[in-house]
């Protein structure tokens, strides 16, 4: 097809030999040689026109055209390179930020997780009033596997701390305690060595375990023959099974780096009352959830009934595994998507409003070609050519801007919460990323084609050819370019009331009332092997040369242990009761923690009423409790708690402790959650062989860490140190700080990428209509306007545009915000003070935008301006 | 005075048959484009008329398919010109559009002199 063997000059020289043929025959035939010339022109006919088809047959014309128009596009944009840069800049951002958001969504919610028939797999759990993922008990879970019909397999998981003992001293390490079936469940095979053998998870079975890959890899340097090594954990020997393949994850266990069967039991754990244990079932073919639900439901209430739980209002609960490892990040992701789309559009529109200012500025170059015979097929191929080569461009350069935020997105996920996340290792240009980029670039490139178009199609040719010597600006323009610039500011002003509502969120997040002072906190979390440290008397002195070393230490105020740091989670309760008040069984649900005399001093927690704990509350003594104000004012409403009695069932024991204290509400729940009731016991009186230090310093605490790791160390170079840290850090590191951290930045990003590229949008606008109206401001200026009626008039115009944004906008924000409602904590979706400091901002930022152009128009010089053309 | 005829009287050729034309006229020898438009026209009797653009285009569409050759020459009155001569292939493409021709024409002549419309009875 491209052979093209002959030149078209061979086939004009053709013809002008049959020119001259033909004439010298007319000659012949008797005619004068001008005649005979004009003869053979006539009879030929039209020359050129041959030469046109000779050089147009079995060529691809509209490739042809293309490569043209693409010559011509290039040299448009080099000859403007200001112009192009921006365009492409504003499109690979745009494109950019949504494309390296959607990797996210597609990796957390799009792809299935990486089990066998991932839509099977539930999460099977029993469900309360407080919560709607309410662990099982183990015999709960006995019999719910025996009763049900719609599980082809159940399983439980439950995490669990152990102390590694290994030739480098102790070390504290996170496993996961399985049913025997649990890796069958989810469909994966040990990639060496083998699975569970069905007998090893009844009590008593052996002590064996499965690593991760990574824990194969690191400790046992990725060597066959681990299968078969012990691990000593916690002082006892675990043999090793298998080793699970390199792409298992499970995001509920963490980075667990030891699966260990269910195999011995707690005497909590043997109690149908202690909920621990966490269910994974797959559903039999053919079984919907809520078939699942509706069968689990009458078995829950059928054992409560059977074995006289009361107080407490269990149903089932059976929702997909992907529903529990994503649900938290949904609303955020999908509200990140939301924003770089919008992002999006902003760019888009922003690079439409520049194109169609150049195609503005081309209407006498169009009118020309038009008035030339160009078809307005024609003439829109090439304003198309133009769209797609700067939308390629665009789209090339975004999915470098692309590539580049997810990797930094990822990195800005800090360890702990990304090992809950696994899909963050397939954030990346994937098949899907190319699609959706694909669909993107298209959008963008078709928006930005049809902007043009939409042009021509409004174009008279006579008014392009007359409009260089006349000075009004085209109201086309006026009109399509003001609604676009109303478009961009809608969206701007979406984005910025997003932004603020989820800073204010965060804001009210973080200085949420903790109940202590979390400044020059130094904490770190210890663990003593419970062979080592086995009586009373032990650990207690334990305590006693811990706190006595830690306080000697310069720059150490006060010292103190808890079993649970602040600001973590409503978790390790207590069901409590009251002695002498009749129980009907009322389920009273209280977080319990274990502390040391020194704790909550340490904390600066403040002492409503009676004491704090002191040395003498010891085994011997009779035990006390110390309750926080939302006990108080939950169970003692119009009485003075101290000296009352709680009761509860400790370590399987029925113990009553006596209340000597009142504490303010120190946070033990996530920051985002009310306060709970809270029992703080004397750890000297519970036993406690994990805990967290807590330090007060009176210098800078990060740096005293070390320090503390070291004499600790001296103590007993077997203490397992770890997550040595300062409050502050711990409570920023926290699910919820760094959740409304995270979405609050992005969208605040966004917003202010949207509020940059609107109010250069309108800035555009004014001035371009500016430039438009020079000789008209001139004219006016000549018959006595005043310079302050100038300024006037083009700020009317801004303000007017400005005005429609934020009108629109505001509405629209309101809207969107209540889409988000979700991810607000402590402001309503319409907040007064977010949306007219957002009103303020963007209505500042425009008139400032305004001013320039009004400031040029003002100075114009009317004779300048009506002789200029 | 040239021999003309009236252009109204002249037929425009048929699509497709300029092709088989040029082929019969190169039978005779190596020509260039003028001399087969002349010959065309001539050994019509003028009836035919060659749009000389249409020519260049179905020598140059002949030579593409290598029924043709070209060569540039000399020309008797000593011009320049670019003379065609049919190749082996375009013989027998010559004889395959001539027969299909004659069968062409056969069936048009059975149908137009057999059965001859109603309207023309009357007439």
């Amino acid at each position: 097809m491209f052979k093209r063997t002959r030149s078209t000059d061979d086939f004009a020289e053709e013809i002008k030999a049959h020119l001259e043929l033909e004439a010298d025959e007319l000659q012949l035939e008797g005619l004068t040689e001008d005649e005979a010339r004009r003869r053979a022109h006539i009879a030929f006919g039209n020359v050129g026109a041959a030469q046109e088809r000779f050089y147009l047959r079995d060529r691809m014309v509209w490739f042809d055209n293309l490569l043209r128009d693409i010559r011509f596009a290039i040299r448009q944009l080099t000859k403007n390179p200001g112009f192009a840069t921006t365009a492409i800049l504003v499109l690979a951002l745009g494109i950019g930020v949504s494309v390296a958001i959607f990797g996210f969504v597609d990796a957390a919610l799009l792809e299935p997780l990486p089990y066998t028939n991932p839509s099977q797999l539930m999460s099977v759990n029993e469900s309360s009033v407080e919560s709607p993922r309410w662990p099982l008990s183990y015999p709960d879970y006995l019999d719910w596997q025996r009763m049900n019909h719609s599980f082809s397999s159940l399983d439980v998981y439950s995490g669990a701390g152990y102390i590694l003992n290994n030739s480098s001293g102790a070390e504290p390490v996170q496993a996961e305690r399985v049913s025997g079936g649990f890796f069958q469940t989810l469909g994966i095979h040990p990639m060496l060595g083998r699975d569970f053998y069905p007998g090893e998870n009844r009590p008593g079975g052996p002590n064996v375990l499965l690593l991760s890959y990574g824990t194969w890899f690191h400790r046992f340097g990725a060597r066959r023959d681990a299968i078969g090594q012990t691990v000593d954990l916690d002082g006892r020997a675990f043999t090793i099974i298998g080793v699970l393949p390199h792409t298992f994850s499970f995001a509920p266990g963490g980075s667990a780096e030891f699966w260990v069967p269910i195999n011995s039991f707690s005497d909590h754990e043997k109690k149908r009352t202690f909920y621990t244990f966490l269910g994974i079932g797959r559903l039999r073919p053919g079984v919907t959830a809520q078939a699942a639900l509706a069968e689990m439901n009458p078995i829950a209430k059928q054992l409560q009934l059977q074995y006289g739980i009361t107080g407490l209002d269990l149903t089932a609960s059976v929702v997909p595994l992907s529903e529990m490892i994503v649900g938290d990040v949904r609303p955020i992701l999908l509200t990140l998507l939301s924003g770089a789309l919008l992002l999006l559009l902003i760019a888009c529109v922003n690079v439409g409003s520049l194109v169609l200012v150049r195609s503005e500025s081309r209407r006498r170059e169009v009118a020309v070609r038009g008035a030339l015979g160009a078809t307005p097929a024609r003439l829109a191929e090439q304003f198309v050519t133009e769209g797609l080569l700067l939308g390629l461009l665009g789209s090339l350069a975004g999915m470098m801007v692309a590539a580049g935020i997810m990797r930094l997105l990822g990195s800005l996920v800090p360890k702990g919460m990304a090992s809950n996340m696994p899909f963050l290792g397939s954030v990346g240009l994937n098949a899907h990323t190319a699609v959706f980029a694909a669909a993107v670039a298209m959008l963008v490139v078709l928006s930005l084609a049809a902007t043009p178009m939409l042009r021509l199609l409004f174009l008279e040719v006579h008014e392009g050819m007359a409009d260089g010597d006349r000075g009004s600006g085209s109201r086309f323009w006026r009109r399509l370019g003001a609604n676009l610039v109303v478009v961009e500011l809608v969206i701007a002003v979406v984005l910025l009331a997003g932004a603020g509502l989820l800073g204010r969120s965060l804001y009210r997040l973080l200085h949420v009332p903790l109940g202590f002072d979390p400044s020059h906190l130094a904490t770190m979390s210890v663990m003593a092997l419970d062979t080592v440290y086995k009586s009373d008397e032990q650990v207690i002195g334990l305590y006693r040369e811990i706190v006595r070393r830690v306080s000697s230490l310069p720059g150490v105020q006060t010292a103190g242990m808890t079993s649970m740091l602040p600001v973590q989670c409503n978790c390790a309760t207590d069901r409590i009761h009251f002695p002498g008040r009749p129980d009907h069984g009322e389920h009273n649900e209280v977080d319990e923690r274990h502390v040391s005399p020194g704790y909550l001093p340490a904390l600066r927690a403040a002492l409503v009423r009676g004491r704090y704990f002191t040395e003498a509350d010891d085994p011997s003594h009779p035990r006390v409790a110390i309750i926080n104000q939302v006990l108080a004012r939950k169970y003692f409403p119009n009485e003075d708690p101290v000296g009352q009695r709680i009761a509860n069932d400790e370590s399987g024991r029925p113990s009553v402790w006596e209340i000597v204290g009142v504490v303010d509400d120190v946070r033990e729940g996530a920051l985002d959650v009310e306060a709970w009731p809270a029992e703080y016991f004397p750890i000297n009186q519970t036993r406690q062989n994990n805990f967290s230090l807590v330090v007060r310093t009176s210098q800078d605490e990060g740096s005293m860490l070390p320090r503390l790791v070291n004499t600790l160390h001296q103590i007993d170079s077997n203490l397992a140190v770890s997550d040595e840290t300062t409050m502050t850090e711990k409570i920023d590191a926290t699910q919820a700080a760094l959740l409304h951290r995270f979405s609050a930045l992005l969208v605040g990003g966004f917003a202010a990428i949207a509020l940059i590229l609107g109010v250069v949008g309108l800035y555009g606008v004014i001035a371009y209509s500016m430039s438009q109206r020079t000789r008209e401001i001139g004219v006016r200026m000549a018959l006595g306007a005043q310079r302050s009626s100038v300024y006037a008039l083009v700020m009317r115009q801004a303000g007017w545009l400005t005005a429609t944004g934020l009108a629109i906008g505001l509405v629209c924000s309101i809207g969107s915000s209540l889409l988000i409602r979700s991810l607000l904590f402590g402001v309503e979706a319409w907040d007064a003070v977010t949306l007219s400091l957002v009103a303020f901002l963007l209505g500042f930022a425009s008139m400032a935008a305004s001013f320039l152009p009004a400031h040029r128009a003002a100075s114009v010089n009317p004779v300048e301006a009506l002789r200029a053309e | 005075m040239p021999s003309q005829k009236n252009p109204d009287d002249r037929i425009a050729l048929l699509q497709g048959t300029l092709d088989l034309l040029i082929l019969k006229t190169l039978v005779l020898g190596p020509c260039h484009g003028q001399g087969v438009a002349r010959s065309i026209q001539r050994r019509s009797e003028e009836v035919f008329f060659v749009d000389h653009g249409s020519l260049y285009l179905a020598l140059q569409r002949l030579e593409d398919k290598k029924w043709i050759s070209a060569k540039w020459g000399v020309s008797e009155n000593n011009r320049k010109a670019r003379f065609y001569s049919l190749t082996a292939k375009g013989r027998e493409q010559l004889v395959e559009k001539t027969s299909e021709w004659e069968r062409l024409t056969r069936a048009m002549g059975l149908i137009l002199g057999s059965s001859p419309g109603p309207s023309s009875e009357e007439a």
